[in-house]
């Protein structure tokens, strides 16, 4: 098992979520992921920090994300962790998500819904867009997102 | 970089200039901005996007919310990017066929609905 690289610890604020996409992308530059990658980095991480601390805010808002950013050599992972207790199913599947943002988005009548909460599921869609390696484990006492990049010692 | 947002008036159209980072924390202040253009009686928006360094699907959220809002009064919200990974966002969610995407304010402005 190797030794998470950094820990970061942070309370489910909105404004903390940039924070942690700042750490994730400056440590995975050093890990060696490709340049070309960083961006899908920031914003995988982004995603998934952003899905946390919403799940926390409702939840347990005084329970604070943990981000643990790993380099293992060859990968550098990114696991975002939350411990928010969620009595639902679990979220839609992505394209069913996806459908369903698009759909929403094309109502034009004048008493067309405005709320503007994304579809559940967009989140994991967007991350299952952008990263081919990645793991979701949900429970019931919270959920772990997983992401992978390689590195440059394992390209 | 936090948010910058610039409203203008091109022809018949308010063009919001977007610059920074658009997530969970500031997407809020871009909301509000829409809201009040179309409180005001604008109704056809062009998001310029060329300074945005980052955008979420929070962010995605906001623009989507506006379109609904400007298409509640006949109206119509365009956005205008050229930069590849903003673009990517759009693409994997499928909004590239919800929203007309152009390469410059001008193409924006001078086109129909």
């Amino acid at each position: 098992m190797p030794v998470p690289t950094v820990e970061l610890r942070f309370t489910a604020l909105p404004a903390h979520v940039r924070t942690a996409r700042l750490v994730a992308v400056s440590l995975a530059r050093r890990a060696g992921v490709a340049d070309d990658l960083l961006d899908e980095v920031r914003l995988a991480v982004g995603e998934a920090a952003t899905r946390a601390v919403s799940r926390h805010r409702t939840s347990c808002p005084a329970e604070p994300v943990l981000l643990r950013l790993t380099d293992t050599g060859d990968h550098f992972t990114a696991e975002v962790v939350d411990v928010a207790r969620d009595p639902s199913p679990a979220a839609a599947p992505p394209a069913l998500a996806l459908a369903t943002l698009a759909e929403t988005a094309e109502q034009a009548h004048p008493d067309a819904d405005l709320d503007e909460s994304l579809p559940p599921g967009v989140d994991l869609a967007v991350i299952g867009g952008l990263v081919e390696d990645v793991q979701v484990a949900a429970g019931p006492g919270g959920c772990t997102v997983l992401m992978a990049w390689p590195t440059s010692a394992g390209r | 970089m936090d948010l910058s947002l610039e409203t203008r008036t091109e022809g018949d159209r308010t063009v919001i200039e977007v610059g920074g980072e658009v997530d969970v924390y500031t997407a809020p202040t871009l909301r509000e901005q829409i809201i009040a253009l179309v409180e005001a009686g604008q109704y056809h928006l062009v998001v310029d996007m060329e300074r945005v360094e980052f955008l979420d699907s929070t962010g995605l959220g906001v623009l989507v919310g506006g379109l609904k809002r400007v298409r509640a009064h006949d109206g119509s919200l365009a956005l205008v990017c050229t930069q590849e990974r903003i673009l990517k966002i759009f693409r994997i969610t499928g909004l590239t066929k919800v929203f007309p995407i152009h390469g410059s304010v001008a193409d924006a402005v001078a086109a129909t609905g």
